[in-house]
């Protein structure tokens, strides 16, 4: 098995599989009076966030003590990298304390790679920059197989199913990580977002790319919107928020237009009345709750599988 | 009682006329004499218990799952009652996880809360004993028995901890570099218990 869990696309189908399977029996640990495996004890898992985070972080937390690891949350802020210590050093500091797997979360692509060059630990990217975040296309694609599951119980790859991401596909590691894997596990992707919002080189991508959200919305079993990051607003990618939700936000007209049994994903944070309205966000075809609970029966899964065995 | 009865030949001592040989495979058990053993350890349970009142069997995967269900099979003949049948996954809980490759963890399905129920675990081979240690522990977190009751198709001798089964399908003596092949109709399309060699006779066989 994998020693690291960088990109998406480490993985192929019977590793996904895998591990979605595995996800699906660490869910039915949250039902359990005593929410505990004794999978990884003595183990030490530290979590090291240079960036803000809710769900990554706690679920991440929650995955290792389930599984009954000890884990450590460092956030820059209040540790020594406030101080202007380098990521290299932060890293190789926690490392030296003995630690087996550290789950990095840092504003610049392919910290998380670096870090995995430096140290003998396993390395999980938890979201690098504009890059990739796995294991949040892992626990959407969790969701996604879920979700097509209800109607068809013996559903392994999502051939012939597609799924639609709508937004910020620039700065979005969600939607990089997510085009990998469910292109990996047999999905078509379609991207949508502005002209602006749209990478280079997003053409040799095996994607789908359309700058028209009501074109594409009859036609998506899944619509996954991305937030629109706004911090980033006053650049110029569009005119103002009021036009950018009505061109490519999910309002309830669109709902109207989405195809029968199709269901909404978001990662979150939401910016309500931005990307997503309302009647979206709490319609009853939106998975956003549950993929939470996905990530960690997910984050389990994965740090079974990377931590579990010999070494 | 067999239940709670010594066991009615010691495992460790080979038993006259069983020769262990050095052939690679030989056949110990057939169908027939399976689904024996499968029937008199039905009706062993159901003595001991005073019928299926509050029973459950939890059988641990794959194959005692599979035994589990020919055990209900035949208390449904017997009693004309259902008793649960659910699996307990212990894979998490083992005590060589650390020194394999990572295992997929397999599927743990309660039937029923198994809170003041009596649960028999149900395996096809006890050996080491370690994987019924595991399987306490694993039970300790789903809830808190009445009583926890142990049914083995095979009993192969050589434990490792202070284990016994309440129910014994078969003793079979066999020499550690042995592995006790189970083949259930289920899932092998054959039934039949066999001893082989192993490749490598410093293997332990996690069981």
């Amino acid at each position: 098995m994998m020693r690291h869990l960088l990109s998406a696309a480490d993985l192929d189908q019977p590793q996904i599989t895998e591990i979605l399977d595995l996800a699906e029996e660490m869910s039915l640990v949250q039902g359990r009076p005593v929410k505990k495996l004794p999978a990884l004890r003595g183990r030490t898992v530290v979590n090291l966030f240079f960036e803000d985070s809710t769900r990554t972080r706690s679920s991440f937390e929650i995955a290792g003590k389930w599984l009954s690891a000890d884990v450590i949350n460092i956030s820059a802020k209040g540790s020594s990298v406030s101080k202007g210590e380098s990521l290299r050093d932060t890293v190789l500091t926690v490392a030296a304390m003995g630690v087996d797997a550290l789950v990095i979360r840092h504003h610049a692509s392919g910290a998380p790679w670096q870090a995995s060059r430096w140290i003998d630990a396993h390395v999980l990217n938890a979201g690098d920059g504009t890059h990739e975040h796995p294991t949040q296309a892992l626990l959407d694609a969790f969701t996604i197989r879920r979700h097509l599951r209800s109607s068809n119980p013996d559903l392994t790859s999502f051939d012939g199913k597609t799924v639609a991401i709508i937004g910020d596909i620039t700065h979005s590691r969600v939607a990089r990580s997510n085009v990998l894997l469910l292109t990996t596990l047999g999905a078509q992707v379609i991207l949508v977002a502005p002209p602006t919002l749209l990478p280079a080189g997003v053409d040799s991508w095996p994607v789908l790319v359309c700058t028209d959200f009501d074109e594409v919305l009859p036609q998506a079993d899944v619509v996954m919107m991305l937030r629109v990051q706004r911090e980033r607003m006053s650049g110029g990618y569009f005119p103002t928020p009021r036009e950018y939700t009505i061109s490519y936000g999910l309002t309830r007209p669109r709902l109207e237009m989405m195809k029968p049994g199709a269901a909404i994903c978001h990662p979150g944070p939401m910016n309500r009345g931005l990307e997503i309205s309302a009647d979206a966000a709490d319609a009853a075809n939106s998975l956003i709750l549950e993929q939470v609970a996905a990530g960690v029966s997910v984050r389990m899964s994965v740090l079974y599988e990377l931590l579990g065995g010999a070494e | 009682m067999s239940g709670t009865g010594a066991p009615q030949a010691r495992p460790e001592d080979p038993t006259p006329g069983v020769e262990v040989d050095s052939t690679t495979s030989r056949v110990v058990l057939d169908a027939d004499q399976i689904a024996r053993a499968c029937a008199r350890m039905a009706h062993q349970i159901l003595e001991a218990n005073r019928g299926a009142e509050g029973l459950v069997l939890m059988g641990i995967p794959t194959r005692g799952v599979a035994v589990a269900h020919r055990l209900a099979t035949v208390m449904d003949e017997v009693e004309g009652v259902r008793v649960p049948v659910g699996a307990l996954d212990v894979t998490t809980y083992r005590d060589d996880l650390r020194r394999q490759p990572t295992r997929a963890e397999g599927h743990t399905h309660l039937p029923v809360e198994v809170d003041d129920s009596t649960v028999v675990l149900v395996d096809d081979v006890l050996y080491s004993g370690r994987t019924v240690r595991a399987a306490l522990d694993a039970l300790g977190d789903l809830g808190r028995p009445r009583a926890v009751r142990l049914a083995v198709l095979v009993d192969r001798g050589h434990r490792e901890l202070p284990i016994r089964a309440d129910h014994v399908g078969s003793y079979i003596p066999t020499r550690t570099g042995e592995h006790v092949s189970v083949k259930l109709a289920e899932i092998d399309g054959v039934n039949q218990v066999s001893i082989e060699q192993s490749s490598d006779p410093g293997r332990r066989e996690a069981r």
